[in-house]
């Protein structure tokens, strides 16, 4: 089915380009085309490096995360006949340098699966809401708002003093907590694009809810959503390793950058900079995405201090 | 016009109070084995623990239970901490008024540095200072509150050794001891919360210059300096008093991380060790007056927009 459709879209973009070309379609609406500027494609090559270490994360990293080679907790770089510490030892004396890597497979995959699933929430309810409109629109609305007037923070800890940590609850809570915002952009971008003219073409022709939710509204919602998605993966990273670090999220041994920077912190005082690094992978995963999506907004009209409100 | 809107708002806030306290009393109280179990432990037997729920409440129907704690909330009767037996007032009490304080300084120093640099960056939109400020305003509101803390106590603490790295109180301190021991914290959350404000303010003032009479005012020559003080400021007061507020409900969630990374005995830390013990009358108790407290600032927030808007101040 979508084999077929791309192999039939060939052809339309060569039509397409040669009528561009020309240039003698006056209404033709403007390409949508992402330039990023330098700092955004080294934004966006560090991401990649990131997903890239996620996939091959346990067979590069030089340690198990588990094992306790190092000579000791809390030192810098040294060897020893299992092989060599680059960014010394942990609280154990395990390498840091491993469990960063490990770290970002826990942290990453923790936050995206989140995202994913509160994409998967929100856009279903959302264009649902605006599809159909009605009693079914102010129920999940209503329900929405009250999730929105509180602080993320709260509800995360409020459910995990309800049902205790485990990444299930995590990955559960914090989906639920961002579906209500993009439940709120996807409604409105569903209401949009229910009152224009090819959707009441559509119904005019009898289409059913699905089809016009699928080939209609989806198509033409998702490039803001997908900006909308870097954004909130950021605050899903922050949230998830908020919660580590407080000890209340991802449950030692596991590696996890947040709570990497929580059993470490005790050897700050000591020069040891192991609480240091996962904090820094944190932060190399985070900003880079918030550039790109700056960067992508600044060239389509909005900017990024107008979506975080 | 104007009143109808603020009272409309108002009774919103109200109502998101109610759901707020349903939603926390509905998942703090469907749990696993309820408090009368917890209370008698191993020693519960079925009829003991029959008696013990009577004796309180427990088997009266949710709703009546619900009224029965949110009309004991309202009064301040805020339950007994299951852990040690103390009333839950007592606990907080202190707590509250330290975290009070942080946040108010926190608010104190953050909103006029926001407010310079947020304007000063407006005014020179693109120059190596604004772009800075921009670049630097994004990473810090990209990271955990935690990275930041974390940074400054590598640094201020461990190698310049001029703040201590905990802000834990005895209660005995003179003023300069408890100023240096609330530095680190201060800071921190200063950093937070600035930062957001400073990018609001700054892309609230250039909202205001796109409008047409500040392209008047260019037209005639007026210097961008005074038109940003002299026009542009004014007219963005409303917008910028909105940005304060919800700042100030944002700092809630820093609270939270800061208290605890400083070991700062505020309300904040009450109610993480009240989840790592799983006290959940702790929990209500500290969600209630978060939650309260973020309401309230959004409401105020709201209405500071509604009443900075001159159309709507004076109806035709």
């Amino acid at each position: 089915m979508t084999e077929n459709s791309e192999l039939a879209d060939i052809p339309d973009k060569d039509v397409l380009a040669e009528i561009d070309a020309v240039d003698e379609l006056p209404t033709a609406p403007p390409k949508r085309r992402v330039k990023l500027s330098w700092l955004g494609k080294v934004s966006a090559a560090i991401v990649v490096f990131w997903l890239v270490i996620c996939l091959i994360g346990p067979s590069i990293a030089p340690f198990h995360e588990m094992d306790i080679d190092g000579d000791d907790g809390f030192m810098g770089y040294h060897t020893n006949e299992y092989g060599t510490f680059y960014l010394g030892t942990d609280y154990l004396g395990r390498d840091t340098l491993s469990r960063v890597i490990y770290g970002a497979r826990n942290t990453i995959g923790i936050s995206l699966a989140s995202t994913f699933l509160a994409y998967l929430i929100g856009i279903t309810l959302g264009i649902l809401a605006a599809v159909k409109g009605g009693w079914i629109d102010m129920g999940i609305s209503r329900v929405n708002d009250a999730i929105l007037a509180l602080p993320t923070i709260m509800l995360g800890l409020i459910a995990i003093a309800w049902l205790g940590s485990s990444i299930p609850v995590l990955v559960g809570t914090a989906s639920i907590i961002y579906a209500s915002s993009v439940f709120r952009i996807a409604r409105a971008l569903g209401q949009d694009i229910m009152v224009q003219d090819f959707v009441e073409a559509a119904k005019a022709r009898g289409e059913g809810a699905w089809w016009i939710i699928r080939s209609e509204v989806l198509p033409n919602a998702a490039m803001p959503l997908a900006t909308d998605f870097g954004l909130r993966l950021v605050f899903v990273v922050l949230f998830i390793s908020s919660l580590s670090f407080l000890g209340l999220g991802v449950q030692p041994p596991a590696a996890d950058w947040g709570s990497m920077v929580r059993e470490n912190l005790q050897g700050l005082p000591y020069g040891s900079y192991a609480a240091i690094w996962p904090a820094l992978a944190i932060a190399a995963f985070t900003i880079p995405i918030n550039l790109i999506v700056d960067d992508v907004s600044a060239k389509s009209g909005g900017s990024l201090a107008s979506k975080m409100v | 016009m104007m009143t109808k809107m603020v009272l409309r708002r108002v009774a919103i806030g109200f109502a998101t109070l109610i759901v707020v306290s349903i939603i926390v009393f509905v998942m703090t109280s469907i749990l696993p084995g309820d408090v009368a179990q917890i209370i008698l432990g191993q020693s519960a037997t079925p009829e003991t623990l029959a008696a013990l729920r009577k004796e309180l409440g427990m088997d009266q129907p949710g709703y009546v239970r619900y009224f029965q704690w949110l009309g004991n909330m309202a009064t301040g009767d805020l339950g007994i901490s299951k852990a040690g037996g103390a009333t839950i007032e007592s606990l907080i009490s202190g707590r509250l008024g330290n975290t009070m304080v942080m946040s108010g300084l926190v608010a104190v120093i953050s909103i006029p540095i926001s407010i310079a640099l947020g304007l000063w960056a407006a005014m020179h939109p693109g120059a190596l200072l604004d772009r800075i400020v921009t670049f630097g305003t994004l990473s810090l509101i990209s990271v955990p509150e935690f990275f930041i803390a974390t940074i400054l106590v590598l640094i201020l603490a461990v190698e310049l050794h001029w703040l201590p790295s905990t802000a834990y109180l005895t209660g005995e301190e003179t003023f300069l001891e408890l100023l240096r021991a609330l530095a680190m914290p201060l800071i921190t959350l200063v950093i937070v919360v600035s930062a957001q404000m400073i990018r609001m303010t700054r892309a609230g003032i250039l909202n205001v210059m796109s409008s047409p009479y500040i392209e008047m005012a260019i037209l005639k020559g007026v210097p961008r300096r005074r038109i940003i003080l002299r026009h542009a400021f004014f007219n963005a007061i409303g917008p910028i008093v909105n940005v304060i507020a919800l700042n100030l409900a944002y700092l809630v969630s820093g609270v939270v991380v800061v208290e605890t990374i400083f070991s700062y005995p505020g309300l904040a830390k009450l109610m993480i060790d009240g989840v790592q013990t799983r006290d959940l009358p702790l929990v209500q108790a500290c969600a209630m007056i978060f939650c309260s407290t973020y309401v309230l600032l959004i409401l105020l927030a709201d209405v500071a927009s509604i009443m900075s808007n001159p159309r709507l101040r004076n109806p035709k």
